[in-house]
């Protein structure tokens, strides 16, 4: 089971393909996977950027960020994750909304393929507008431009497309006077307040997948939850997408750094190369 | 040499040895060790084999106390634990996480004046449970020539694993789908270690895996299936619902999500399943608090707040609204949260969570109460005293307050109804408004005991063969029927 059959890398971000039969037959745009790389890993909620029921298959991009996404990193091709439950989460709502708008930065750029694929099949113009540092480190390309009408890119170095992020694109294809009447962000929290920041002057309905951390992915345990518009909501269940113009941002940043000194740690006995006690040992 | 019942009334009742307070609040091992067998064979002694066995009618799954007693008292040990077995497939937990003192115990005889009295029906349950796993004396039951009839059962807690042991015996092929990578449900991610070793779990998953009841892990029905997926595409006959309460309930209070606020359910968890006391070899981290406040008086309270002992933590506080007689938890988990030294702070609930600008928690400000009129449930109810608030420093709040409904499943299932509450309404025998759905546990109770869930679990069970014998032709008659 999960047996990862496909693997490659573009700076830090891991293209993973593992099978999971199941999950790829059921599985809805917006959707995502928790996953274990072994028996004594953290639980990782990843979106899934891709599925192929022929194949059974379904496509990770993992952001190598401290150890448990280290350790998924480092496996190979013909090994097996421990787990893999899904599908989690309410599916995107796809609407005919006219123009949508995707911005995708980091492991972003992989998971808003399948909405944008899907709001395009809706009869949606979708304009899929991509962030990176440098021109090398996009990925995902040929199947966004597949679904998309028009793929703009922003890198910080002005070596792609405009000098710059996901929302000085929008700022200024608004300013242009581009009607945009949805919009989907998918990325790092830094990233997501900053596009909807940059849609609310525009009043332009927001949708943001937000990544907090998560232990059981069924509404079980609460670590996710989010304040939106003043209620507590979990993101396993009830998201991972909310009204980016609502998200009680500085929350969701503190709640999402609670662990950093515990990251620390883990990562250096990592790298001090502690043993791992056997199955069943404790 | 038959006892008199003077001589029987004369033996005291055996406690457990157990782990020294100031020792076990370090480890997480289990904390009595257990009975030797001549300690079992003196306690059933005590044992009047009343007639009128008031002990069986206090146990919600009828154990055959006395006749169980009688054969531990004969040093029959196994086939005591197999004649517990023929009313409750899981001995060894109940022995060890039932509250004896509100069932069998609490209407035992010998406890009329004094509860402490009781025989130890309990701790003989473990005992003979123990003494047949440790010595591999397990007998595989027989199992019916297999009638054809897939029945899915959704969860693996309590009332999941009863429903398919007595559904495989019967001679259905049975498959459990389990959300988490480990079976168990609470057992395993809520129960701590300290009170039920998971080995104890994992043996009685594997009995059943060797019945020939198949699990499947990670698999969240309501999300990778629906309920009329499992008949329509995965071709089951009947479907039983045991996913448990699901959603934790946080106070309605400022500073509820302030980084070192937990549900109970994820700091278990954490700990539990995913073994982050053994961080960081087990990668999932834990926040160790110095000062934690635990809100609530039940069992998973008491877990929370010796979980949170175990862990490291300087001073740990017990926050309930109610006075100590009202707390729901087990006495004995009470007794040995006050011996951890674990305070208590009753009849308080708090008003607000502080905390500082980088989002931790710092502290709680509490309003005291006292006991007025009697509610609907019998107990005094707890009127908030004016202008009596309080503060004090933690700088973790674990919420153990109970839960909500799960709605994955109920929501996907339309067709099936559920009370305002959001739980399974069902008839005596776990019958859903939904033909040949069947539920029982925490998702149509709300919170409650594992041997409760056991027993609907056997009552759905019965259910089950009776409606789908009747749909086909054949009659089984099981042995307990």
């Amino acid at each position: 089971m999960y047996e990862l059959v496909e693997k490659s890398e573009v700076f830090n971000v891991h293209k993973m393909v593992v099978k999971a039969p199941e999950i790829a037959h059921s599985i809805e745009a917006g959707q995502f996977v928790i996953v274990m790389g072994s028996e004594n890993s953290e639980r990782i909620p990843l979106t899934v950027s891709d599925w192929n029921t022929d194949t059974g298959t379904i496509t990770l991009y993992v952001l190598e960020t401290g150890i448990s996404t280290l350790e998924l990193a480092r496996m190979k091709v013909g090994d097996s994750l421990y787990a893999v439950t899904g599908p989690l989460g309410s599916p995107s709502e796809i609407g005919n909304y006219g123009t949508v708008v995707f911005g995708g930065g980091c492991y972003g750029i992989g998971a808003i393929y399948p909405i944008a694929k899907a709001c395009k099949e809706a009869g949606n113009k979708v304009i899929s507008i991509i962030e990176a540092r440098y021109s090398s480190m996009f990925y995902h390309e040929k199947e966004l431009h597949a679904v998309s009408d028009q793929v703009l890119y922003a890198s910080s170095d002005g070596s792609r497309g405009k000098k710059g992020k996901v929302e000085d694109v929008i700022t200024e294809i608004l300013e242009k006077g581009v009607k945009i009447d949805q919009a989907f962000f998918i990325g790092c929290t830094q990233m997501l307040e900053r596009c909807s920041e940059a849609t609310r002057p525009y009043n332009i309905p927001t949708r943001v997948a937000l990544n907090s951390i998560m232990l059981d992915g069924t509404g079980m345990c609460g670590a996710c939850r989010v304040s939106v518009g003043g209620e507590t909501r979990f993101a396993c269940v009830d998201g991972p997408e909310f009204d980016g113009h609502k998200v009680d941002w500085k929350e969701l940043n503190q709640r999402k750094s609670a662990y950093t000194e515990q990251e620390t740690v883990a990562y250096q006995s990592y790298s001090h190369g502690s043993q791992v006690p056997k199955v069943g040992s404790a | 040499m038959e006892l008199t019942a003077k001589e029987r009334m004369a033996i005291e009742r055996h406690g457990m040895a157990e782990q020294p307070p100031d020792t076990r609040n370090r480890n997480f091992e289990e904390v009595p060790y257990g009975y030797t067998p001549e300690e079992a064979v003196a306690e059933a002694q005590r044992c009047l084999s009343c007639k009128k066995t008031t002990c069986v009618s206090g146990c919600p799954v009828e154990v055959p106390i006395p006749e169980f007693i009688a054969l531990v008292a004969e040093k029959k040990f196994a086939e005591a634990a197999r004649l517990i077995k023929t009313k409750n497939v899981l001995p060894a937990v109940c022995g060890r996480v039932c509250p004896q003192e509100t069932q069998c115990e609490g209407v035992c005889v010998r406890g009329k004046k004094d509860i402490k009295e009781a025989v130890a029906v309990g701790n003989l349950e473990r005992f003979v449970a123990d003494y047949e796993r440790e010595n591999n004396l397990a007998e595989v039951p027989e199992i019916k020539k297999k009638n054809g009839l897939k029945v899915a059962v959704i969860g693996s807690g309590p009332s999941g694993l009863t429903v398919a042991g007595d559904l495989i015996q019967l001679g259905y092929e049975v498959t459990i789908y389990e959300a988490f990578h480990r079976g168990g449900g609470v057992l395993v991610y809520g129960i701590p270690e300290f009170r039920l070793p998971k080995k104890i779990v994992e043996s009685e998953i594997n009995a059943l895996e060797d019945l020939g009841v198949k699990i499947y892990y990670n698999s969240v029905i309501g999300r990778l299936y629906k309920v009329d997926d499992l008949f329509n595409v995965l071709g089951f006959n009947a479907v039983y619902v045991g996913v448990g309460a699901g959603l934790p309930i946080f106070l309605n209070i400022p500073g509820n999500n302030f980084n070192g606020v937990f549900s109970a359910n994820e700091y278990l968890t954490r700990s539990n399943l995913m073994k982050s006391y053994l961080f960081p070899q087990y990668r999932t981290p834990m926040i160790i608090g110095k000062k934690v406040a635990v809100l609530g008086g039940g069992n998973v309270a008491m877990d929370s707040a010796r979980t949170a002992i175990r862990l490291g933590a300087e001073k740990v506080t017990i926050v309930y609204r109610r006075a100590r007689e009202q707390m729901p938890a087990r006495a004995a988990e009470a007794h040995h949260a006050e011996e951890e030294k674990i305070e208590f702070r009753l009849l308080s609930s708090p008003v607000e969570i502080f905390g500082n600008d980088e989002g931790w928690a710092t502290g709680m400000k509490c309003q005291r109460y006292e006991l007025g009129e009697p509610d609907e449930s019998g107990r005094q109810r707890p009127v908030p005293i004016e202008d009596s608030f309080f503060e004090f420093d933690c700088d973790q709040v674990l919420v153990s307050i109970g839960g909500e409904a799960n709605p994955l499943i109920t929501k996907t299932t339309p067709d099936m109804r559920t009370n305002k509450w959001g739980y399974i309404e069902t008839d005596d025998w776990g019958r859903t408004s939904k033909k040949l759905v069947y539920a029982g546990g925490d998702i149509v109770t709300g919170a409650a005991t594992v041997i409760s869930a056991m027993g609907a679990g056997r009552m759905a069970a019965k259910a089950i063969h009776e409606d789908l014998m009747k749909e086909s032709d054949e009659t089984v008659t099981p042995d307990w029927w």
